[in-house]
């Protein structure tokens, strides 16, 4: 495998996915990626040189509309779905220590 | 394989002349998923009750010629990354088990404004990740054809619904072939359209560039219905087309005359096996004999469409997946400590293997330090990709060649070797990176009873001239 992840890499890349992995998981990750990005590597034997990177095939520019509210009220039905609320408002863990 | 008396557009037609009732198709697709699901589990939600109050309504606005449209009473099937209101949608997901969204889909809301009953929500890859129907949360789905096989995937559910009746059409949703492989191995037809054609709102997201809302049907016929129904422009979707050509029943007929068809040699190469090699150029002979002009050609770049779809869809997918933190809707862990490990835990309980490693492979290519090697040189070969497209279709009207390199693989054989499983995308993704339609029809089975799916490729906005071929070819077929 030529692209040898370090557990630092698989920590940090854990911390910007949000996710946490298990040491066996975090082993696993690091065969996989490893595998994953020698695969990708083949792209490389391409000559881009030049090339635009291509986000759209379509011409998209940004669309607009005036500000405008056009739904009704889903407040009730949007905290029915909630995790946790209380009364109106979502509950969610503390943010900031004291 | 037993299909249901009527097609689609047959049953609206039925329907309409006072044959059958909307409640009695109901009926008649709920006695068979009472038969069949406990083999196959296309559904992760059938909605009996609501499905019969539904088909009531609808046939009451028939009677009185409020609803004339070719699919209004037909009961449908939707693949439950679509949201409907009120019904539970999960993604196939342990995140989403308990999720019931607050509006419906915009493709979904045109077909029960075209009168379409609602029977439930089918079974998937979660978040649509995978090629098999095997990653899901609630069970694997199994070939109608074969039970010991998947149904493929990731729209897995609604291919194997449709092909075993347990529904007259289905929904699904293709990000790198996920209608049209799904549909090859259900031996159903399956169309992609041109990205843009059908809005993406209320479509949860995998890969946003590449998504596309389409149809999986009984044949061709159908297919053209669907898509009629629900192509058109959203303002709810900003990558919404403005087109006017939508009517796609127009391109059902059999002059395929002077058609220039390339076949890509590089879809035939050694990965391809056998039978589905000689059904597909068999079908090409079809469409030869009825005056379509046939050439082979290079189309180049093959190979290197898997790496680029998976670094940008990967890449997309970890922005989009973003969203799923326990705050607002979806699953949240029980025990935490604080902000961060309420996120962490509950997206490392919630998600699946296979959804974390393309979340995982999609933060470290967007990552800063690899970005530009990885995600702009992905964005960068696609370009290359679409220039491929680009001078084919310079050449061509349409492109013929396999949908997967082989016919449905054993149930527990595919997700050991992820790398392996994904090159079983290799003829279908290079059409998401393009942006173009395509659809998969049956075109054969192989020594063990096993559809064969063809693929027509269009240029962008030529889903017509693929119908039109498609449905010539249905008309001659003869493997049945």
């Amino acid at each position: 495998m030529a692209n040898m992840i370090s557990d630092e890499t698989i920590d940090y890349v854990g911390i910007l996915a949000k996710l946490a992995l298990s040491d066996e998981e975090k082993e696993q990750a690091k065969q996989d990626m490893g595998k994953m990005l020698d695969y990708i590597d083949q792209l490389n034997e391409l000559d881009t040189s030049g090339v635009e990177p291509m986000s759209h095939v379509f011409s998209v520019h940004n669309v607009f509309r005036e500000d405008v509210v056009t739904n009704g009220d889903g407040r009730e039905e949007t905290l029915a779905g909630a995790p946790e609320r209380s009364g109106d408002t979502f509950v969610v863990p503390r943010t900031f220590e004291e | 394989m037993e299909r249901l008396e009527y097609t689609a557009v047959g049953l609206g037609s039925a329907i309409k002349s006072g044959k059958v009732t909307a409640e009695a198709a109901v009926e008649a697709v709920l006695a068979r998923i009472k038969e069949k699901e406990s083999a196959l589990h296309c559904y992760v939600t059938v909605d009996e009750e609501g499905a019969l109050t539904r088909a009531r309504a609808v046939q009451k606005r028939i009677d009185s010629g409020e609803l004339t449209g070719a699919l209004a009473g037909v009961p449908v099937a939707v693949k439950d990354n679509l949201c409907t209101k009120g019904m539970r949608t999960t993604c196939s997901s342990r995140m989403l088990a308990g999720f019931v969204p607050t509006y419906t889909a915009h493709a979904v809301q045109k077909l029960e404004q075209a009168g379409a009953v609602i029977i439930g929500k089918t079974n998937m890859d979660e978040f649509a990740m995978g090629s098999t129907t095997e990653t899901s949360a609630f069970g694997v789905t199994r070939n109608p054809y074969n039970e010991a096989h998947v149904p493929g995937g990731s729209s897995g559910g609604s291919a194997a619904a449709v092909a075993a009746g347990e529904c007259f059409y289905a929904l699904g949703s293709d990000t790198g072939g996920s209608i049209r492989q799904p549909a090859s191995f259900c031996g159903v037809v399956g169309m992609k359209p041109t990205y843009g054609t059908v809005s993406r709102y209320g479509l949860i997201a995998y890969g946003s560039s590449l998504d596309q809302i389409g149809p999986l049907s009984q044949d061709v016929t159908d297919c053209a219905a669907v898509l009629t129904a629900i192509a058109g422009h959203d303002d709810k979707d900003s990558t919404s087309l403005q087109r006017e050509d939508t009517d796609f029943m127009s391109a059902l007929h059999e002059d395929v005359k002077g058609l220039r068809i390339g076949i890509p040699r590089d879809y035939f190469s050694d990965g391809l096996n056998g039978e589905v090699r000689e059904a597909v150029m068999a079908a090409a002979k079809v469409l030869e004999r009825k005056g379509a002009v046939i050439e082979e050609f290079s189309l180049g770049l093959v190979k290197y469409a898997i790496p680029c779809y998976y670094t940008i869809a990967a890449a997309e997918a970890s922005s989009n997946l973003e969203r799923f933190d326990g705050i607002k809707y979806g699953y949240r862990t029980t025990e935490f400590e604080g902000l961060h490990s309420m996120y962490k835990k509950t997206r490392s309980e919630g998600f699946g293997a296979e959804v974390k490693r393309r979340i995982m492979l999609g933060s470290f290519v967007l990552s800063s330090g690899y970005y530009d090697a990885y995600y702009l040189k992905a964005l960068r070969v696609k370009a290359l990709i679409k220039k491929a497209f680009d001078d084919a279709f310079a050449k061509y009207d349409l492109l013929l060649g396999p949908v997967a390199p082989t016919t449905a693989p054993k149930l527990g054989e595919s997700l050991a070797d992820p790398i392996q499983m994904y090159l079983g995308d290799i003829y279908t993704i290079s059409v998401n990176l393009a942006g173009l339609p395509a659809i998969s029809v049956p075109c054969g089975t192989d020594s063990r009873g096993l559809p064969i799916g063809l693929q027509l490729i269009g240029d962008c906005y030529q889903e017509k001239k693929i119908l039109c071929a498609a449905y010539a070819y249905e008309q001659q077929r003869v493997f049945e």
